[in-house]
This record gives C-alpha cells, structure tokens and sequence, in this order.
C-alpha cells in the first residue's frame, strides 16, 4: 500500500506538481462562482479561478536551473541592429540566433525562462483586472437597486413582479 | 419529349392578377373602379391562358425562367396540357366568381371588401404559379402563397369560429408541406443529384426501393393537405367559415385542386408513372383514397349545414381523383384530370346556389330547405344540375371523368398494373355514388317537390341578385355543355399520358 | 493603401470610441455623429474587403500587425486572415452595428440619458472586438478578442432596467467560466505547440501526428466548452434569455443578431481550421454524433421554452437558442452542404434576429407592453412595423423566399446527406414551432382588439387606418427596420451566390 502511494506520488504527483494546484485552485474557484450566493463571493472565486490559469500559463514556462529572461547585456548598438535585422523575432530566438550570427555572445535558450507565457499571462492579468472591475461596478448597481448583495434576497424580491 | 419554347406569356399571365392588387388597394375607396380592375385582370388572365392553348395542343410546353435560385433549381413556369387545363379552369371561372363575389358581397354589405379582392387576385395569381410550376420548388412555392394568401379570405368575418377556422386551415396546410413536403423535396434533389424539374419519364430513376418510395409517396400525398385527403381533411369543413365565394372559387376549385394537381403532378412528373408501376406501392395511396371516398360520403350525409355538406361532399371528390391516378392505368389518370375540370364546374355551381339561397332568404343549412324550389326555381335548377354532375349522372360532365375513372379501374392488371382489388375498388365507386345522390337528391326534392303545407316560404319568386344568378346559370351550362363536348378536355388530358 | 484595409476596419471605430469618451461630454448627439461616421467608415471598408477577397481567385488576405515577417518558418506576431467566409461576416457585423446605430438615435437619449456617449464608445469596441475575433489568426488574441467583447457587452447589459444589473452579472461569471476554458484549452495546445498562430498550430499538429495525443483532445473539448458557453449552446444558455431581454432596446437589437454568431464562426473557425475536418469528424470520437444529438436537444428545447414565454423579447431569445442548436448542427453534420449552410444561417439568423429585435422593440416602445397582448390589433395600428416584423417572422418559420427558407433547406440537405435524420426531424419540428409562435402572433396583430380604440374601426372599409391616439414611429427605428427585412429577402434571393461563394471557401479548408 505505501509502495502504491509512493510510486503514486513520484509518478503523478510530483512531477505533475504545478498541474495538481491548478486544477485544485480552478475547482475552488469554479465551486464559489456556482455555488456562493453572495455576488462579492462569486467575484472571489472567478478572481481565483483565473488565477489559477494564470499559474498554468506561467509555470509551464519555467525551466530548470534557467534565469528570469532579460539579456542584460544586450547593449544599445545591438538594439540598433536588432531592429534592423528584420529576421529577429521573439526575444529568446532572436538573441541566440543574433549571438551566434555575430560571435558576441552566445546566448543559451536553455538558461532563461520561456518568456512568451509571461507575456500572454500580463494579457490575461489585464483582463481579469478588468473583468473583476467591471463585475465590482455591477453588483454595485445590483446593491444599489435590491439593496443586497444576497442572491437568495434579491431573487425574494424579484419573485412577486418578475414573470419568467 | 415535347418542343420547349420560351415565351413571355406564362409570366403575363401569373403577372396580371398580382398587378391588380396593389391596384386593387389603392382604388379602395372607389368600389366601382375596384371591381373594374378586378375584372380587368380576369379577363385579360383568361384571355392570355387562351392565346397559349393552340401552342400546346400542338404539343409545345411553354417556359419562362426567373433565374435559378438554389444551384440547379430555376424558379420557372413550363406550362403543358396538364397546367394549361388547369389554369382554364381556374381562370375562366374566376371571372364568374368575381361577378358573383360583386353580388354577394354587396347585398351582404361586407366589411373589408378592399382587402378580399386583393387576397383574392393574389391568391389567383399563386394558383396559376401552380398550375404553371416547372419544378417542385417552384410548386412549393406558389403552394405556400396561396396558403398565406387564402389565409385572410378564410377568416374574412374575423369572429370567433372564423379564427379558430383559420388556424386550422393554417396549420393543417403549414403543418403538413413543412413536415413532409420540404423533406420530402429536398430528398429528391439529393437523390436526383441537383435537379427537380418535372420530366415525362422519372425524376427519381431506379436508385429507389420500394420502402423508400412508398415513404416519399406518402410524404407527398399527405404532405399537400390542400386535396383533403384523410386525416389532415378537416381544415376544408372548417374553412367553411369564409364568405360564400371564397368557398366556391377557392374550397370547390383553386385551392383544393391545387392539392390534387400537385399530387397528379407527383405521380406523373417527379415519380412517372412507369416508376411507380414497377414499385407497386401506389395501391396504398388508392386505398386512402378510398377510404376517404366512402367515409367523408357518410360524414356528408349527417351534415345539416349545406356548406359543410358541400365540403365534405368536396373531399370525397378530390379522393376520386387521387384514387384515379394512383390506379396508374392510362384511363384512370385522364379520369382523374378530367374530374379536375369537371368537378369545379359543378361544385362551384353547387357553391354558387348555397350563397345565393344565403343572400336572398339567409339560410344556411339543409333542413330550412323545404320547398325553396318555388321560390328560387332558377337557383335551384342550378343546383339540381350541379348535384347530378357531383353524383354523375347523364348530361352533366361528372359522368365523363366518372366514365374513365371506372374504365380506369376496369382496365387495371392491363398494361402492367396489379389488379388486386378491382372489384372491391369498382364496389366503392358505385357505393360512394349512390352515397353522393343520398346526399344531393332530398335537398333537390324537397326544394321542389314538398306539400304545400310543408314549404317554408310563401309568395311569389324571388331570386339572388343579378350579379349572382348569372354566373351560377353558366357554370350550370357549363357542366352540360362538357357533357356533350369534353373533347378539348380528354385532348389536354391526353398529352400528359402518352 | 488597400493592404492595410483589415486594419484601418478596425482602427476606425477604436478611434471613434476614443473620440465619443473623451470628447462626449454627455451629448449624445455628437457622440451618435461620430459612431455614425466611424461604424460607416468601417462598413465601407468591409464592402471594399469583400470585393477584394472576391477578386483573389482561391486564397485569402494576410495581414501582419506590425509587420513582423516569419523568420523560421512560424509566425511570430498576431496576423490577420480573412477570407470570403470572414469577410462577409465582418460585413454583417459592421452593417448590423451601422444600421444599429441609426436605430439608436431616438433611443439612447430615451433609455441611457447622460450616459449616451459610453453607450457609443462600448457599442463602437464591441464591434471592433467582433471584428477582430473574425479576422485574428492567433489563438490567443482570439481570447483577448473574445474578452474584449464579452466586457463592453457586460457593461452594455447592465445599462438596462433594475434587472438588467443582475441578468449582467450572471453573464459575467458564466463568460468568464467560458473564456476562461477556451484559454485553458489554448494554454494545453500551446503547451504542445509552442506557437499560437491557428494555421501554425494545424500544421504542427499535423507534422507530429498528435491527434491521439490526450492533451490535444482535453484542449479540444476545452475550448469547445468554452466557446459554447459563449454561444448559449443549450444547456449552457442560461444567462442569454434575461441578458438580452432586459438590456436597453438598443443593446439587445445589436447584441442578439451578432454575439452568439460570431461564436459559431469562431466554433467553425477552430474545428476545420485549428483542428481540422479529419479529427473533428473521426470515425472513432465520440463526439460526432453526439453534437449532433445535443443540438437536436437544444433545437427542440429552445422551440419549446419560446412557445412558452409570454414575453416578446423571451420569446425571441429562446429563438436564438434554437436557432443556435441549427448552427451547431450543421457545423457538425461531416457534410459540406451542413456545414456551408450552418455558415449560411450566421448570415440569415443575424438578418432575421435583427429584423425582429427592432421591430419586438418598436412594438414594446410604442405600446408599452412587453408581453404578447402588445400585438392586439396591431396590422392596423402600426401596419409598416407589423409587415417588419411578419416579414422576420416568415423567415424563422422558413417560408420562401425568405432566407430562413434556404437556409433549411441547406442544413435540411445536409441531414440528408449525412444520414442524419434525426437533425432533419428537429429542424422541421422547429419550423412547426416557429409557425404556431408566429401566427399566435399574427393573429393577435389581425383581429386582436385595439385598446382604447372601439371595435367599429374595421367596419370603415379602409384597411389600413392609422387609429387614433397612435404616436407614428420615428423614421430613425423605421429604416433599420426597412433594411433588415430587405436584407432577409435579399440575402434569401442571393443564396445562390452566397452559398457557392461559401462552400467553395469550405472547400479549400476540407480539402
């Protein structure tokens, strides 16, 4: 039993290890959106739910041993060529492709992190923000005509006149 | 195969009665100059149907296209014996029926005459799309317009029993060509692979078994509810609540044998009749027929009010006419498409009479009858000679398209044809006839030939208006007369079967 | 100048938001102005698009924002892709929001007040969102797209009545659970991938062979989840109804005929483009017939709950479930004819949805009832709506030559052809639906009584009498109106034409 547990943990669980919190953090979030009845709750568990997406983008970007992805080295005059060169595409290709066109310095992809989630994810970010905001402002208009943020309560009021 | 010729006539001539109702509606206020406009497009109708008849007696088919609208489907008008037949018919008596709507409506100053006289052109004009149509689409089409057009004649008064008469009508002639038609349809372009266009031979060549063909058959018969086959017969009863002369032109004539049409059309244009032969499934098709003859014949006879009579006596007819095609014997389909002609001759008389004993005296159903014969003696003539072609007896066309149907009968097991069941088809010809002249007959006489002290009306003589005795008396002429010449008829019917 | 038409479509009402948000200054007036000039500019723009795509013989337009070339042989940056099937559904999107806009006119000072230039800023992203979801190449842009629109229509949503508020905030978190999953599933495929570009995606699930690959089928059902949710794809519609229904009239005349066609588009462009016909269709998934199936469910239900409502726009929303149902249907039918003539009803469901928005819309402004007794007598009251609105009407029942008509007939052929008899079944059970709404309907506007007015009106002999006491329609609502039944009837006529310019573009992709 423990030999099943253990083999388990090492064959699923920890190499796994970031997929399992994401789909734990997504069932938390997608449990309070359904289920929460009130409307700052629901807010909460959508505000966690994308985070945990945001987490799958993000760690599947991670290599090991590998450095968050800026060439601080990359001087001005490269920046010059760089835009010159129109060949030069995605920050971690182009600077190998470039260090080793030029012997300047070769750049080792396999020592940055992949920087392309992180890009995606400050997309989505923005948009979570947004849509948190967004949702904010209605159930502020929500409190503001029923007087409740209580699902139950304002579905109460909505009963005796609302036909549906 | 017969000559095509392209030719603007049949496009007029569908054109004439669709022009005349936005002129139709503008006269509104001037009833006079209406009703001119509306006799105007009549005759001017009738006129150009006639100026096609030689070239189709001569064995041409017309055709004018609108253009393909679905990739291989044209919407167009290919006018052969079968269409033009039908079309005489229907345009020539719709001038007859506007001189009588003129009378009728007027005497009974009815509201909304501006709208039922454009309702009216405009449903001509889909029942000529009809008679014309090239192809299923284009049937379908017109089929549908003349659904939507009738649908304000039929509820025209606007009451209660008007509008729950108008949603049967509606859904039972909805319902059934979107249920089964449309499938159906489409169906058959798929299988023909892009082409529905009626043909002398077969749309759907061998690549159809039996089980398949049966359905589509069915699919088809059921599918145009307008011919009243049963179960989906009771919108024609129901649609009795229309003023008098939408029941004559439209429930004896148009619309319901716009039903038949399409399903003679069907037999002998998208399935051929050759097809159907080798398929042996027509005879579920006869015994409908059949059983729809015999049992809205006993449905008539407990009919007080004439006009449901006079719609139950109509089902039972138009399931002549389906039973005759679906014998698939030469004869039976020239009975059949005889019939057509026939019996709107004398059903519309039958109508005409109703409405005219309704406008004078304001009765409407059978037992208020007694003795009328004195006092409408003309109207009741009329009626007198409508029944007996119905029942088709002599000197009356019924007994011409009732001859063939039963030679037609006869004839079954020659040329191919199965003949199970030819006696027991020939027994429910003579049963349903002698069923029609136990409905017709006691109203003929006891109109005329009742005690005195048993008539319910006294004093002298007094007919409908003239407007409405005139056409009833020329349609009543007219049944005699395709008595003694039904030559031109049996002509046109013969160009469909070669 | 030409090859930057893509772009210059969508910068021209993105600007013109900038211009009515800063420069409104709560006139609505002037913002109205410069949404007219900004959504006309694009709808030009989209009818030169066209034409464009129509003279380049077998192909598409390509456009790379920012110029970014390939360099090894993948995309790097968001590209534009449009081809006949996209332009013409940016046409409809850009036309449906012009004509929108002329609706709005009246209306925006009635329903939103102050608050009319922010109407026309969110009006004029949303279409950009809309645009840009149409023409993107790259699957993550799509979601930020997706997004994009889903927020300006959110806030649009809920400037509506007390309830609108909470019909907006269900969608929000419905929306975001379905973005949401369409980005999981493009987070799995890029894991895999490792690009985001559509076409990049296909072939390198292609080169590698990856169609076993699980991942690849979870991101599949993923983002079709996701898009589902997004396309009210019964069961997951429950948020469309009330949404829609308690929006203000100038939200819902805009959002109902384009939102969730706009996501069928997207549901196609993902099956036969990302994924492609070969693994959508396989003979051994289990989903192909299952699709099917669960459209003919909702189909049947979305007819069934719209026979039940008693309000007007209810009704029609549930209209738009089932209409969705055909949609999906026919998408999913592995038959070229289904498939063209799902894409064909985008077009005609946008017309005819459109079509009848306003004139429900009208009908409810002018009566102020929201229920179906508003129609009582109204062929006589307001015959130039009424024939609006029969003319819709006809065409959800699918009578020719409407276009509703041919579009059944499309997928009707398609059933057929792919032996799919069931969908034809529910397609013809929907027209029979349709029918018995629409002429309960019908009925009411012909002999119902007018309130307030005696029943002797129709004993007058004049048909169409303009009863008394009837404020007249404002010509603003009464073009859009004109337009979009002329559309149903042109559209129905040009089928010919649309669906061979439609299958021929399928067939390229199917191969």
């Amino acid at each position: 039993m423990d030999i099943i547990i253990a083999s388990f943990l090492e064959d699923s669980i920890v190499p796994k290890f970031n997929y399992w919190i994401y789909v734990i953090l997504m069932m938390i979030g997608l449990y309070a959106m359904i289920t929460k009845n009130n409307l700052i709750k629901k807010l909460i568990g959508m505000a966690i739910f994308q985070t945990a997406i945001i987490l799958l983008y993000v760690s599947v970007g991670v290599k090991a041993d590998a450095n968050i992805p800026i060439i601080s080295h990359h001087g001005e005059k490269d920046h010059v060529e760089h835009a010159q060169n129109e060949n030069l595409d995605s920050a971690s290709e182009a600077s190998s492709h470039h260090g080793s066109k030029k012997e300047h310095h070769v750049i080792d992809k396999n020592k940055f992190a992949n920087p392309l989630p992180h890009v995606l994810m400050l997309t989505a970010i923005v948009v979570g923000v947004s849509t948190l905001g967004l949702a904010l402002a209605i159930s502020q208009k929500v409190h503001g005509s029923f007087g409740t943020l209580e699902e139950d309560e304002i579905l109460d009021q909505l009963r005796p006149g609302g036909y549906d | 195969m017969a000559d095509l010729e392209s030719s603007l006539i049949p496009f007029f001539a569908w054109l004439v009665s669709l022009v005349a109702v936005p002129a139709i509606i503008l006269l509104g206020r001037k009833p006079d100059a209406r009703e001119g406009v509306t006799f105007f497009a009549a005759i001017v109708k009738f006129s150009l149907v006639l100026l096609m008849l030689p070239l189709i007696r001569e064995g041409k088919i017309l055709y004018f296209s609108f253009g393909e609208i679905i990739e291989g489907i044209p919407i167009e008008f290919r006018v052969d014996g079968l269409g033009i037949l039908f079309a005489i018919v229907a345009s020539s008596l719709w001038i007859l029926t506007s001189l009588y709507a003129l009378g009728y409506m007027r005497s009974l100053k009815e509201h909304d005459q501006t709208r039922f006289f454009a309702c009216f052109a405009l449903s001509l004009s889909a029942t000529i799309g009809v008679a014309f149509a090239g192809n299923l689409l284009t049937l379908y089409i017109f089929y549908e317009i003349l659904s939507l057009s009738t649908y304000p004649l039929v509820t025209h008064h606007g009451d209660k029993e008007a509008r729950s008469g108008g949603r049967t009508y509606l859904s039972h002639l909805l319902g059934t060509s979107v249920a089964f038609v449309l499938p159906a349809m489409i169906y058959c372009y798929w299988k023909k692979g892009g082409d529905i266009n009626f043909t002398d031979g077969s749309l759907l060549t061998t690549n159809i078994d039996s089980g398949a063909g049966l359905i589509l058959l069915l699919a088809f018969t059921f599918g145009f509810a307008k011919n009243g086959l049963m179960p989906f017969h009771s919108w024609l009863p129901n649609a009795m609540v229309a003023p008098t002369p939408v029941s004559a032109l439209l429930h004896a004539v148009a619309v319901v044998k716009v039903g038949v049409f399409c399903v003679i059309r069907v037999f002998t244009g998208v399935f051929g009749i050759d097809l159907l032969r080798d398929l042996n499934v027509a005879v579920v098709v006869s015994w409908i027929a059949a059983f729809t003859v015999i049992t809205s014949s006993l449905i008539a006879l407990t009919q007080d009010n004439l006009k449901r009579r006079l719609a139950f006596s109509t089902i039972g007819q138009l399931s002549y006419i389906i039973l005759g095609v679906s014998l698939l014997t030469s004869l039976g389909v020239t009975g059949s498409i005889l019939h057509v002609a026939m019996h709107a001759f004398g059903k519309i008389t039958l109508f005409f009479c109703a409405g005219a004993i309704y406008v004078t005296m304001h009765k409407k159903y059978v037992s208020e009858l007694v003795g009328i014969g004195r006092k409408m003696p003309i109207t009741m003539t009329a009626f007198a000679i409508g029944s007996l072609s119905v029942i088709g007896l002599p000197f009356t066309g019924g007994l011409v398209s009732k001859w063939y149907l039963v030679m037609g009968t006869v004839d079954l097991g020659a040329d191919g044809t199965v003949d199970s069941g030819k006696i027991a088809l020939l027994v429910i010809f003579l049963v349903s006839s002698i069923l029609n002249a136990c409905y017709f007959l006691p109203i003929v006489y006891r109109a005329f030939f009742c005690r005195p002290e048993e008539s319910l009306y006294e004093g002298g003589r007094q007919e409908a208006p003239l407007a409405c005795l005139i056409p009833l008396c020329i349609t009543a002429l007219l049944s005699v007369i395709s008595f003694f010449n039904p030559s031109l008829f049996i002509e046109l019917a013969g160009l469909i079967i070669k | 100048m030409t090859d930057h038409l893509p772009i210059l479509l969508l910068l021209s009402p993105l600007f013109g938001a900038l211009v009515c948000v800063l420069f409104g200054k709560g006139n609505s007036k002037n913002a109205w102005i410069v949404s007219m000039i900004s959504l006309g500019i694009s709808s030009i723009l989209s009818v030169f698009l066209l034409l464009k795509v129509l003279s380049i013989k077998a192909g598409d337009i390509r456009y790379r924002m920012g110029g970014w070339d390939p360099s090894s042989g993948y995309e790097v940056g968001i590209e534009l892709r449009i081809d006949i099937l996209a332009a013409l559904i940016v046409l409809a999107v850009t036309l449906v929001g012009f004509i929108n806009t002329i609706y709005s006119k009246t209306r925006v000072p009635a329903e939103v007040g102050e608050k009319g230039p922010f109407f026309y800023a969110l009006i004029q992203l949303l279409i950009v969102g809309l645009c840009g979801i149409i023409m993107t190449n790259d699957a993550f842009n799509l979601y930020v797209l997706i997004e994009i629109t889903s927020l300006t229509s959110y806030a649009l949503i809920a400037m509506g009545n007390r309830r609108a508020a909470l019909s907006s905030f269900n969608y929000v978190i419905m929306g975001t659970i379905g973005a949401s999953f369409y980005l999981l599933g493009v987070g799995y495929l890029y894991i895999k991938t490792g690009t985001l570009n559509i076409d990049d995606i296909h072939t390198y699930l292609e080169n590698e062979n990856l169609w076993t690959s699980q991942s690849i089928i979870v991101a599949f059902i993923l983002i079709m989840l996701g898009v589902w949710t997004k396309m009210a794809l019964f069961p997951l519609h429950g948020w469309l109804p009330n949404a829609y229904s308690y929006a203000p009239s100038m939200t819902g005349t805009f959002m109902a005929p384009l939102m969730t066609k706009v996501m069928v588009y997207v549901m196609i462009r993902v099956m036969l483009w990302l994924f492609g016909a070969d693994f959508v269709y396989s003979e051994d998934s289990v989903w192909s017939e299952l699709i099917v199936w669960m459209s003919v469910v909702a189909i049947v239900a979305g007819s069934f709950l719209a026979l039940a409502r008693n309000d007007i726009k209810k009704m029609l929303t549930y209209l738009i479930i089932a209409e969705v149902g055909y949609m999906v249907g026919g998408a999913w039918l592995n038959s070229l004819t289904g498939q063209a003539g799902a894409f064909y009803h985008i077009l005609s469901d946008a017309a005819m949805t459109f079509c009848l928005f306003i004139a429900a819309s009208i009908v409810i402004i002018r009566t102020g009832e929201s229920r179906l007794n508003a129609f009582d007598g109204l062929f006589r009251k307001m015959p130039l709506t009424m024939i609006g609105f029969t003319i819709g009407g006809l065409s959800m029942i699918g009578l020719p030559p409407t276009c509703g008509f041919f579009s059944k007939w499309y997928l009707i052929s398609g059933g057929i052809e792919s032996g799919h008899w069931e969908f034809v079944v529910a397609l013809l059970f929907s027209s029979l639906i349709n029918a018995v709404i629409f002429f309960k309907i019908f009925e009411r506007a012909y002999f119902g009584k007018i309130k307030g007015i005696k029943e002797e009106v129709s004993v007058a002999d004049i048909d169409m009498i303009p009863a008394e006491g009837i404020k007249s329609v404002p010509a603003s609502m009464l073009i859009p109106l004109f337009i979009s039944a002329l559309s149903v009837l042109i559209l129905g006529i040009m089928n010919k034409n649309l669906f061979s310019w439609i299958s021929n573009a399928l067939k390229m992709i199917n191969g």
